[in-house]
């Protein structure tokens, strides 16, 4: 549509010298609902009935007041024409929006790591929680898990995708504000959320802690991404819809039936932040964990193999290893993740059969999981020796080695007897950050080392020794984080279960936690590692985009095939 | 046509593609989810599980508030140790009313799902305003503040008029008094104590953080900790009929 409009544009242009500019519809239609907005949020603010939902509602007027003048202002400054799908032939890539999301996944990722390093130390030395509610672990801890996963890892994703999804189909991204309201809304969710558990905003359903208004809007900022990235795919100018679309697809459209049926919750009021969710007990058990595994299956997962699929075949410039195995493996993941949830539930009121059906299809999917692993590792056949050269492509190899391992160690945890042990202890913490540091992490490092130079058009990295020192420092921390995490896990798991030869329970609950303490330090300090690794690439970063060389553009004859 | 030239169809037609997408995972969630509100065995059949009092209703959302699900469980598992430490295994029953459930899935405190009844109500206000007074080795954050800060009597009945719309069976009688109740139950002195303990069988009224006035949130905390797991007599519990 856009290109036919600018088509249209271009002939009136020749037949008239000077075109008379107006504002597109969208850019009316779009000040127009937020002025509306920013209205009813005033009123909002002022009925509220507690004062974090006044705050968020004056945050809504405030970003929608913004978001008017940003429409208008853009409208004065941009020429009449927008900026067309094509020109002389090749896709007009549209980088704004990746540019932003980039920028906020670095920035979300700092902040959260820093977060989980304070957490982290309020386990080990209670007196840092300072006994003010703002800055108690109970609050801090949701603020942690959200700004790693959504603000750092979803805002990676959003960037990655629009990038991908572009390059793929030759075609620029669909719509003209559309991808602007994606990235800027879905950073406000984060700004709602985040400030609100602070506040003390939550329905307490682990990583969709957020309250009835947040969903509300982050809905509808989703349903704009698909709409975005659908588009992009419709307009695509390649035959076949690459297989990173695929599993970005799959990530954003399970992301909204799950979002949806975790989350339906009934307020207690329009003007307060406070509502109680529909499913109680039992029911909201499976629905949260339904929900909460398939965050991880298909947020931290799917939406990361995305970034395999293209990135590593891209850096490593060697085709994806089998185009079978991929089919294969796509489908069979996203059919069997959706499972596994009952196995966050082992011996808990839960119906034995719903925990049998999780555990058995839990450890199937180690098959695809490891299919896919195959997949992005094989990528590298004949190009191995560029792990020693490149510190880029050996951190995003190095993340599937992690991917392997915890999707090893996610089926081995769901069998119920590991599981009777595993369950409620650190290890599952360990478990988790073996994949969130190691995969997650490690991938969006990559992809990022990659894409900034790529999104700003430059020759290449600043500094591929500083991504070597990101590397290896925050591998250290790795190590340390799980290993720590492994043992006390274990160690405490064992503790509980223990008996005297009198036949008593030999430790009370507290010197288990009392055992905990120096794993604790070890554990923090292999956060802290994490962090300082991510704040060398932060420089790292800041010093390509400043003072690196702009890449010459090829002419269109030499361009190799996207 | 092989089976793989038939996959091209989902790689040339995005439509056809999200089709697909939206089948295969909606069928796990069907299958293990949609039984749960039929299957008759899902939840035992259980005296005296009752929704709860507006104190308790107020207790626990500072529960949630604060985030205390994140380090303590509130599902005991048929595990021989667990039980000996804890209690008895947890129903489901007993979190039927529990919009959203609190079961946890970390201890790095312990389990709470049978905490009612076990300490004092000195030993919950010490505690909560400084643990490491009463358990030296503690990592639990202090709630001092708990104590300063009054609940809301005037709102509570909205917040139970929402839970039974979800479907809490609070009946008329309790939400027209919840505002009244709520005060009754922090002081054993009320008038209104006898009325408000023949509509909550089981509740408790005693001056939970030994201070007069209007209930604190430390009051509101303390009556929901107490009530825990003490709702199912597991003396007359028939666990055989609900072996399942």
């Amino acid at each position: 549509m856009v290109s036919g409009l600018v088509f249209f544009r271009k002939r009136i242009r020749m037949s008239q010298p000077s075109i008379s500019k107006s504002m597109t519809s969208g850019e009316s239609g779009l000040a127009v609902v937020f002025a509306v907005t920013a209205f009813l949020c005033v009123v909002a603010s002022a009925k509220a009935l507690d004062a974090p939902f006044a705050f968020h509602a004056a945050l809504g007027a405030a970003a929608s007041l913004a978001a008017v003048f940003c429409i208008i202002n853009r409208y004065f400054e941009r020429p009449a024409a927008l900026p067309p799908a094509e020109i002389n032939g090749r896709p007009n890539y549209n980088m704004g929006p990746i540019k932003f999301s980039s920028v906020m996944a670095m920035f979300w990722g700092i902040a959260g790591f820093l977060v989980g390093l304070i957490i982290a130390s309020q386990l080990a030395w209670p007196a840092l929680n300072f006994d003010l509610p703002w800055t108690s672990f109970g609050r801090l801890r949701p603020l942690h898990t959200s700004a790693v996963i959504f603000a750092f890892g979803g805002n990676v994703l959003i960037a990655t995708s629009f990038y991908v999804v572009q390059k793929t189909c030759r075609a620029r991204l669909a719509g003209d504000l559309a991808p602007w309201f994606v990235v800027v809304g879905y950073n406000f969710f984060i700004l709602i959320a985040g400030t609100g558990y602070l506040l003390g905003v939550t329905q307490s359903k682990e990583y969709a802690e957020p309250e009835w208004y947040a969903d509300l809007w982050l809905t509808i900022v989703w349903v704009t991404y698909l709409l975005v990235f659908l588009g992009t795919i419709i307009k695509r100018k390649e035959p076949h819809i690459f297989v990173a679309n695929w599993f970005y697809l799959a990530f954003i459209v399970t992301i909204a039936v799950l979002h949806l049926g975790n989350n339906p919750a009934l307020p207690v009021s329009v003007f307060g932040s406070k509502s109680y969710v529909a499913w109680g007990g039992i029911q909201d058990a499976m629905f949260q964990w339904w929900y909460g595994h398939n965050a991880v299956g298909f947020f931290l997962t799917a939406g990361f193999l995305a970034i395999m699929y293209y990135f590593i075949p891209k850096r490593a410039e060697r085709p994806i290893y089998s185009y079978r195995l991929s089919i294969i493996h796509f489908w069979a993941l996203i059919f069997l993740y959706i499972w596994a949830g009952p196995h966050h539930l082992h011996y808990t009121a839960l119906p034995d059969w719903t925990q049998t059906l999780g555990m058995t299809f839990s450890i199937m999917l180690w098959m695809p999981s490891w299919g896919g692993m195959i997949n992005g590792l094989m990528t590298l056949s004949g190009a191995w020796d560029k792990l020693r050269t490149d510190p880029v492509l050996r951190m995003l190899v190095v993340s599937v080695a992690f991917y392997g391992m915890s999707t090893f160690e996610g089926p081995m945890m769901s069998i119920k007897v590991v599981n009777s042990l595993s369950h409620y202890t650190d290890w599952t913490i360990g478990h988790v950050h073996s994949g969130a540091l190691g995969w997650v992490g490690f991938v969006s490092f990559g992809a990022l080392y990659c894409l900034v130079p790529w999104a700003w058009n430059l020759k290449g990295l600043y500094s591929l020794k500083l991504v070597n020192w990101h590397f290896w420092v925050a591998t250290l921390g790795i190590v340390l984080y799980i290993s720590a995490m492994w043992v006390s896990g274990i160690l405490q798991g064992l503790m509980w279960r223990a008996y005297t030869s009198l036949g008593f329970l030999e430790y009370s609950f507290i010197e288990t936690v009392e055992a905990m303490h120096p794993f604790y330090i070890i554990r923090a300090a292999g956060g802290a590692l994490f962090l300082i690794g991510a704040l060398i690439m932060a420089y790292n970063l800041w010093m390509t985009v400043r003072v690196g060389e702009q890449e010459v553009q090829m002419p269109v004859a030499l361009q190799p095939a996207e | 046509m092989s089976f793989w030239t038939r996959h091209q169809i989902f790689e040339k037609n995005s439509i056809i593609l999200i089709v697909g997408i939206l089948l295969v995972i909606a069928i796990g969630g069907l299958v293990e989810i949609t039984p749960l509100f039929y299957l008759k065995s899902t939840i035992e059949a259980v005296d005296g599980v009752r929704p709860y009092t507006p104190l308790e209703l107020a207790g626990r959302n500072i529960y949630v508030r604060e985030g205390c699900y994140l380090c303590h469980s509130q599902m005991i598992r048929p595990l021989r140790d667990e039980v000996e430490r804890y209690g008895h295994f947890s129903l489901a029953a007993e979190s039927m009313y529990d919009h959203p459930f609190q079961w946890g899935s970390k201890r790095t405190g312990p389990d709470l799902a049978r905490v009612g009844a076990k300490y004092s109500d000195d030993w919950h206000v010490t505690h909560l305003t400084n643990p490491r007074a009463i358990v030296p080795q503690s990592v639990m954050p202090g709630y001092p503040f708990l104590a300063q800060t009054e609940v809301d009597p005037d709102t509570i009945a909205d917040h139970m008029r929402t839970l039974r719309t979800v479907g809490v069976p609070y009946t008329d009688d309790q939400i027209a008094n919840a505002g009244a109740d709520m005060k009754a139950q922090a002081d054993p002195d009320n008038a209104g104590s006898d009325a408000f303990t023949k509509r909550y069988a089981k509740a408790v009224v005693r001056n939970f953080d030994g201070k007069t006035g209007t209930p604190t949130e430390m009051d509101a905390l303390i009556a929901y900790l107490q009530m825990l797991g003490t709702l199912v007599d597991f003396k007359i519990y028939n666990e055989k009929a609900n072996l399942r």
